[in-house]
């Protein structure tokens, strides 16, 4: 009888093995791109530039975001609408799904992939999860002020230690929480850190903390090296004296890097990226750009950044130079162009053109477009390689 | 001189009562406007206010939010934004009847 439910079980098992794999495959290669408008996912692989499968019923991805298990199998995928969901790239399943809060933007993954930190806009707060089960651990309400209201919270980041580093926006205030006990965070506040902080980052050393802030000339900085130094204000005043652009979708600040001794970050209201050096934090030169810059990504090997822009310019991208700081080459893959994402190296990069429906990939070498892929108004296009980085 | 000034004024009666009977005094945009004017609701506003326009990092914005509000002082915040918020002015991009247009349409709610 045993044996026979032991054969049987290993049966299904075969059967459920056969169905999706065929060869065995590593993940290396893979990735994932959101289509914000249809709450689905795409999963692809950057080798042959194929789409390998679709997964559905992720919610609202209007603002979508994802990270990777270190073993590059699942995606999670946090939804607008508060869904958490574990999504397995090999077998194109939904693992697992919680509506964890009603407003979300985005999360992270902690050094040793373990735990999984959402942050949340309604309730404000940041909620973490057991990243295998997706069972709740804890709960880290944003509240702030003497009447007890809640902050949005942005610029969530994963440090190493099994920390995780975000903001309050309306706060205006840097968190630190310690998770080794995971049902019991250790919760360091830093308090005036700078009006509207809108977004943060952890630079890839895991070192620098830094939020961009919407309400000032500036951005704040936190060295978790040394964090009884609190937060230091850098660029202070970086756009004085000029009237600042209407700003007609707010700049994202992971993906920045570090190319050539020098941080690029899109300035606020301003068409142009700041480059400022990292030993410093001085800055040190201005590139005039075709608009207001939404993300400013350096290519892995730090010798192109490229940019997209907000509105009326979205169509455009445009390839700095690093040596000469200087524009190398404007791209029109738009209108529409969300986001984009390098392959691990770099040598192409797929750039999502919501108004197109399509993923367009160029080679960064030739900066010509190689192919693309028709995709329902993709937004998010990210690849298995975050797994192995910090702050991603 | 007579019959061209009774044409003068017959124009805009023709104009207001045939073509815009709920906005007095706005041309109504063109369908093929309306249709870029609600993409742009839904995908550009909606990186802030939400796709269903529950809200973001911008406030919700769905029929209950809006209703009791006047029509001309929620069109002057899409047009001049909220200082001192990440709401940007939006006249370079909209009129002020294309922004009175997106209004009514997210006064009736994005799924009618």
């Amino acid at each position: 009888m045993i044996a026979k439910l032991l054969y049987s079980g290993l049966l299904a098992s075969l059967i459920a093995g056969t169905a999706f794999a065929g060869e065995p495959r590593g993940t290396n290669d893979m990735g994932i791109v959101v289509e914000r408008a249809i709450g689905k996912v795409l999963v692809v692989e950057t080798t042959r530039r194929t789409v390998l499968g679709e997964v559905e019923g992720l919610g609202d991805l209007s603002h979508a975001a994802a990270v990777f298990s270190r073993d590059g199998r699942y995606a999670y995928v946090f939804g607008r609408d508060g869904g958490l969901s574990k999504v397995d790239i090999l077998t194109n399943t939904l693992v697992k799904r919680v509506m964890q809060a009603g407003n979300s933007i985005g999360g992270s993954i902690s050094q040793d992939g373990t735990l999984i930190a959402v942050q949340n806009y309604e309730p404000g707060g940041v909620k973490i999860f057991d990243a295998v089960t997706l069972d709740q651990l804890a709960d880290i309400p944003a509240t702030y002020g003497e009447g007890g209201a809640r902050s949005k919270v942005v610029g969530l980041a994963d440090a190493p230690g099994k920390r995780f580093v975000w903001t309050l926006y309306e706060a205006g205030e840097i968190w630190v929480a310690d998770l080794a006990d995971p049902k019991n965070p250790q919760v360091r506040k830093f308090k005036n850190a700078g009006r509207q902080p809108y977004d943060g980052l952890i630079t890839p050393d895991g070192r620098w903390y830094i939020a961009g802030l919407f309400g000032e000339d500036g951005l704040a900085l936190l060295d978790m090296w040394n964090p009884d130094k609190g937060v230091q204000r850098i660029l202070d005043g970086y756009g004085k004296g000029d009237p600042a652009l209407p700003v007609f979708k707010m700049p994202h600040l992971r993906g920045w890097g570090f190319a050539d001794g020098k941080m690029f970050l899109p300035a606020i209201g301003r068409h142009e990226v700041l480059v400022v050096d990292v030993r410093t934090w001085k800055e040190v030169g201005r590139v005039p750009v075709k608009g207001q810059p939404v993300f400013v990504m350096p290519r892995p090997d730090g010798r192109q950044v490229w940019v997209n822009f907000a509105l009326p310019d979205n169509g455009f991208m445009q390839v700095i130079d690093v040596p000469s700081l200087s524009v190398q080459k404007t791209l029109e893959p738009g209108p529409g162009v969300l986001h984009f994402e390098f392959t691990p190296r770099g040598e192409t990069v797929w750039v999502s053109v919501r108004d197109k429906d399509a993923v367009k990939i160029y080679d960064t070498g030739t900066l010509d477009e190689v192919s693309q892929f028709k995709a329902d108004k993709p937004s998010g296009i990210l690849f298995t390689a975050r797994a192995n980085k910090i702050g991603l | 001189m007579r019959n061209l000034f009774l044409l003068a004024a017959a124009v805009p009666i023709l104009f207001y009562g045939v073509a815009a009977p709920a906005w007095a005094g706005d041309p109504i945009p063109s369908p093929a406007r309306q249709s870029e004017l609600d993409y742009m609701l839904r995908q550009d506003c909606g990186s802030c206010h939400g796709m269903t326009f529950k809200g973001g990092l911008g406030s919700p914005l769905l029929p209950e939010q809006l209703e009791g509000k006047s029509e001309d002082a929620l069109a002057d915040v899409v047009l001049d934004g909220i200082p001192g918020t990440p709401m940007p002015p939006w006249r370079s991009l909209l009129t002020q009847p294309e922004a009175r247009w997106m209004i009514a349409r997210l006064r009736r709610g994005l799924d009618q």
